[in-house]
């Protein structure tokens, strides 16, 4: 039996005419990391929003920790914690100075106060610029201390929105390993994201958003296999060559997606007769996320 | 099979003093880089004042309303001076810090409530304003104002004028919809408010209807209050004016509040 961290059921968000969350289902175990895909304006940022009652849904039933929101919010939001999209350091404060005022807003015990501020210096890699504005810092180490800011008083739940959108690849690569890490201690965490890639690589559980809605949730490999199947036939051509392919694909029962100058053609696994010039390739996440939604995505 | 996890629960209420004290943490740490500049500000611009006005119009008019001028001036400056550290700052720093820093959204997603937090940056700015407002007065001293042990009570009359200041600013800066906005306020309700206020004329200069009017003017409330502690003539209308600011402060607190939960939760 799996206890849940966060529970929601039926959640509805709407601003004005627009539904950006449309009777959502989540559910993110204990100890797991569970990415939230979806292109931007799929309703992950309202979603995030909800589970810290900055956003309160109009319809369904959130529970964050045990605690039923927004009632007891305050309560569940004591044992989150939150790293947002937008960066909202106080930039003319030192990387000490930051953690220390949420030390307070996080309500660290006085006694562990170093301790914690320490440890979160340590875990964004900022040993050596502790006494620094935050406004000389680079992107990358901002992000960081963004996140290490969220863990500063060992939360039960981490919310990570978008953590790595806008960074150069690289500076990505140096998040990912600091989140991995902390999904190998075993912290919860719900992480939305736009980057196929960021899913694949850290979530246990991938929940594909569209439209406000969930439109297929599993571990990430199978949800590729059930969806793309194993293999993705990769064919590259002028645009009538592409246009037979995928007629043929699709007499032949297989699903296709046009990728600009190439169709790829979805579960052509082993030899099932569709005998076609081009590169085989291994399915992933992207050709799911485009099946499922019809959307392109970065 | 899943279960909610069970919760970990501590009782929690409405206004919970770590919650007031992380914001004013927050605030007393940005203090720390900046008050050179916000002390420099609320001391010279006070002592222009009083310089212009005290010699300036001082030299025209020696007394006024049975007080030297510079008696005069330098008492009723001191609400003036609460004004600008508190009204000001509270309008723009809210809406810097709602809208340009997103603080306010890092702040709520920590265990505060907007009603916490609004209160919190409230009690700060009014604690600034307690003795920022103090500053004009004591200036006045070398200028020949003399010191009374009623100036004691000032920094309090200061501190609660300056909490009803700062909810309005931040009240205003809940109903903004940009930056610009502030001038119809500054222009509209405080310039007026801030010349029938018997700062630097009496008020018994002006039409029956606007002392009428006066009366509900927190700030000449507070003009009338600081006077009153400094040149000792207390009376039963002090207590009718503390009464006004009091009202002023709870009714403002209660739709800052009300304006910045609009903003802050969707």
């Amino acid at each position: 039996m799996t206890e849940l961290a966060v529970r929601i059921r039926g959640a509805v968000k709407r601003y004005g005419s627009i539904t950006a969350v449309a009777g959502l289902d989540l559910d993110v175990p204990m100890g797991t990391c569970v990415g939230l895909l979806g292109p931007n304006g799929a309703g992950k940022s309202t979603t995030m929003r909800l589970l810290t009652a900055q956003a309160i849904a109009d319809e369904g039933e959130l529970v964050v920790l045990g605690f039923k929101l927004p009632e007891e919010s305050k309560q569940a939001r004591a044992q989150c914690g939150v790293a947002p999209q937008l960066d909202n350091l106080d930039t003319t404060l030192t990387v000490q100075q930051n953690l220390l005022v949420f030390s307070h807003l996080y309500r660290v015990p006085r006694a562990e106060r170093k301790d914690a501020i320490d440890r979160a210096v340590a875990m964004a890699k900022l040993g050596d610029r502790r006494d620094s504005r935050v406004d000389k810092l680079s992107g990358g180490m901002r992000r960081r201390l963004l996140i290490a800011r969220a863990l500063l008083h060992g939360p039960r739940l981490v919310l990570l929105d978008e953590p790595t959108v806008g960074l150069d690849p690289q500076v990505r690569q140096e998040l990912w390993a600091l989140i991995d890490a902390l999904r190998s201690q075993g912290t919860t965490i719900l992480m939305s994201t736009h980057y196929i890639e960021e899913a694949q690589r850290l979530a246990d559980t991938v929940l594909i958003m569209s439209h406000g809605q969930a439109v297929a949730s599993g571990p990430p490999s199978e949800l590729v296999i059930e969806h793309a199947g194993h293999e993705v036939l990769e064919v590259y051509g002028p645009p009538n060559r592409l246009a037979e392919v995928e007629a043929e694909a699709g007499a032949a029962g297989l699903r296709t997606r046009r990728t600009g100058t190439s169709v790829s053609v979805l579960g052509v696994d082993g030899g099932n007769g569709f005998d076609v010039d081009g590169e085989r390739r291994p399915a992933n996440l992207e050709d799911v996320f485009v099946l499922l939604t019809g959307e392109e995505i970065a | 099979m899943s279960a909610i996890a069970a919760p970990r629960r501590s009782k929690l209420h409405r206004f919970e003093r770590s919650a007031l004290t992380g914001v004013l943490v927050r605030e007393v740490v940005n203090f720390s880089s900046y008050w050179r500049s916000a002390t420099f500000s609320s001391t010279v611009e006070p002592t222009i004042y009083l310089l212009a006005f005290g010699f300036g119009f001082g030299s025209l008019v020696s007394r006024v309303g049975g007080y030297d001028y510079v008696d005069f001036v330098g008492t009723g400056i001191v609400a003036t001076a609460v004004l600008f550290s508190s009204a000001f700052p509270a309008m723009f720093g809210t809406f810097v810090k709602y809208q340009f820093q997103r603080t306010y959204d890092a702040i709520l997603a920590a265990p505060v409530d907007t009603e916490e937090l609004v209160t919190a940056e409230a009690l700060w700015i009014a604690t600034r304003a307690g003795v920022y407002g103090c500053v004009p007065m004591l200036v006045a001293i070398p200028f020949g104002l003399d010191p009374s042990w009623g100036m004691l009570v000032v920094p309090f009359i200061a501190w609660v004028s300056g909490y009803g200041w700062a909810c309005f600013g931040i009240a205003v800066a809940g109903f903004a919809k940009s930056i610009e906005n502030f001038s119809y306020i500054v222009s509209a309700v405080l310039t007026p408010l801030f010349l029938v206020a018997g700062t630097f004329f009496p008020i018994s200069t002006l039409p029956d209807w606007a002392q009428v009017l006066a009366n509900f003017n927190p700030l000449y409330q507070s003009v009338q209050l600081v006077r009153s502690a400094v040149f000792g003539f207390w009376d039963w209308d002090d207590l009718a004016r503390l009464g006004v600011l009091l009202v002023f402060g709870v009714l403002m607190w209660r739709i800052a509040i009300h304006a910045m939960a609009r903003k802050l939760i969707d």
